[in-house]
């Protein structure tokens, strides 16, 4: 209970410094705004339907990756300004509780991008859904979190490295291709409805299954990289 | 630590000579003495390189792993003895590198000379790149984080790739049995023929043998850096000592 109350401590001090602020949301907003607005120069979604239906899970996916990590780097680097960081680490409560209220906090985050974008996405891209929609309630959530968990985590792995901006997509990106594929064949397979409800569900649950590795993964080595001196 | 004494060197001077000798019987065996493949031509002796170093680029990520994790353990029980261990994980990531590119390199002429494409997204060499993407990141880390915590971040990352590389396999051939699979003229590992075996296995010694020289070489180079690093940081301790009388 009272690790439970830690992490909704941290969580409330990371919603309440971006309610000031609003950098990372407005940051990403724009930024994947910016991506999908040059996918739809780059080739014309409106006269190939077909083709854009199949490619729309990749470049949505694109987006809101490159999106998160311009926030996720922006969300430690707070924690530099006045040695909070040093605080946190000789705070008494588990290193853990700081990591999962900040990957919740980041997650909020992402949904917030993700719930404007997507109409945006549809109206740009002239995208009409083949399959059954509601799957991508489940499917969006499940790859936004894995995506924030492992970001949340390299990017304080890399909080203290020379341009930590550079090196956060460099490990990333490589630990999340097994994530990737799954939440892109996952969204394609919806829109298209060329994939059976099977293999669907087969995505979805290997979204899941690697979920719950990494973020136990990531809460047991969280502590060995906050104290990594 | 590691004392340069002359028995220690001599064995790995002969060490070097077996790998070479080794080598060089595989050559001979795989070039001039193994007969031609029949639906292949000359092309198909790249097996005896390209075999042999993709498995070892396969086997040095586990001595990887092994010593993150013995890293991670001893950290704060032992750091000396942490830093050895530091030190053979940042071999094995280096020579898994080099016999990856090796492996990729070879299977692509290979794959250009007798499938007519260089590269294909088929499991095995998706699984593999990404082997290869995972243990460059590593590399990358080390070079980027500052000195004082490399050690631990790499070994953190360690750990990671050592669980994403098995999901990555299953969730890839998943992936790929959804579509037809590429015709390959057969698969040559499927059925090696006897004449084939003396020729594969010496070029799989040999390059085990080559493997394990330059893993220890590489470590022994790294512990000699470090050690060099201890004292250059104890005589700056003792030297900021002697200042104040």
């Amino acid at each position: 209970m009272t690790y439970l109350r830690h992490v909704l401590d941290h969580l409330r001090k990371d919603l309440r410094l971006e309610w000031r602020s609003r950098d990372s949301i407005n940051g990403m907003l724009f930024f994947a705004l910016l991506v999908v607005v040059v996918f739809g120069l780059a080739f014309d979604p409106t006269g190939y339907p077909t083709t854009t239906r199949q490619i729309a899970g990749g470049i949505l996916w694109v987006a809101l990756l490159f999106a998160s990590i311009t926030a996720l780097n922006l969300s430690w680097a707070r924690e530099l300004r006045n040695q909070v960081l040093e605080a946190q680490r000789m705070a008494p409560s588990p290193a853990s509780a700081l990591f999962v209220g900040k990957t919740l906090a980041n997650m909020l985050f992402v949904l917030i991008v993700e719930a404007v974008l997507a109409p945006i996405f549809i109206v740009f891209f002239n995208l009409h859904v083949l399959g059954n929609a509601w799957l991508l309630a489940l499917i969006l959530p499940l790859g936004t979190w894995a995506l924030v968990v492992n970001g949340t985590f390299f990017a304080a792995l890399g909080l203290r490295a020379r341009n930590r901006e550079l090196l956060l997509p460099l490990l990333l990106l490589p630990i999340s291709l097994p994530a990737l594929l799954a939440m892109v064949q996952g969204t394609t397979g919806v829109l298209t409805a060329d994939l059976d409800a099977i293999q669907i569900n087969t995505w979805i649950g290997q979204l899941a299954g690697y979920d719950i590795i990494f973020t136990t993964i990531c809460i047991l080595l969280f502590e060995t990289v906050l104290n990594a001196e | 630590m590691e004392q340069r004494t002359p028995s220690l060197r001599s064995v790995a001077w002969l060490w070097f000579g077996i790998a070479l000798a080794v080598l060089i019987v595989g050559f001979r065996q795989a070039i001039f003495l193994t007969p031609t493949d029949a639906a292949q031509g000359d092309v198909g002796r790249i097996i005896y390189y390209h075999v042999p170093s993709a498995m070892m680029g396969l086997v040095f990520p586990y001595v990887n792993f092994v010593a993150a994790l013995a890293y991670l353990y001893w950290r704060r029980r032992d750091p000396l003895r942490a830093l050895a261990a530091d030190a053979l994980a940042l071999a094995a990531a280096e020579v898994t590198v080099v016999f990856v590119s090796i492996g990729l390199l070879t299977g692509m002429l290979w794959g250009r000379a007798v499938w007519g494409i260089w590269w294909t997204w088929d499991a095995r060499l998706t699984t593999y790149l990404l082997l290869w993407l995972l243990y460059v990141s590593y590399l990358l880390l080390r070079r980027f984080s500052s000195t004082g915590e490399s050690h631990t971040l790499s070994a953190v990352l360690s750990v990671f790739a050592a669980v994403d590389v098995p999901i990555v396999y299953m969730s890839i051939r998943w992936w790929r049995t959804q579509h037809p699979a590429p015709v390959f003229g057969g698969d040559a590992n499927s059925g090696m023929d006897k004449s084939m075996l003396p020729a594969f296995f010496w070029n799989l010694a040999g390059w085990a043998i080559w493997g394990i020289f330059i893993l220890i070489f590489r470590f022994a180079l790294e512990r000699r850096r470090q050690i060099a690093e201890q004292e250059a940081a104890l005589q700056a301790i003792e030297a900021s000592l002697e200042i104040p009388q």
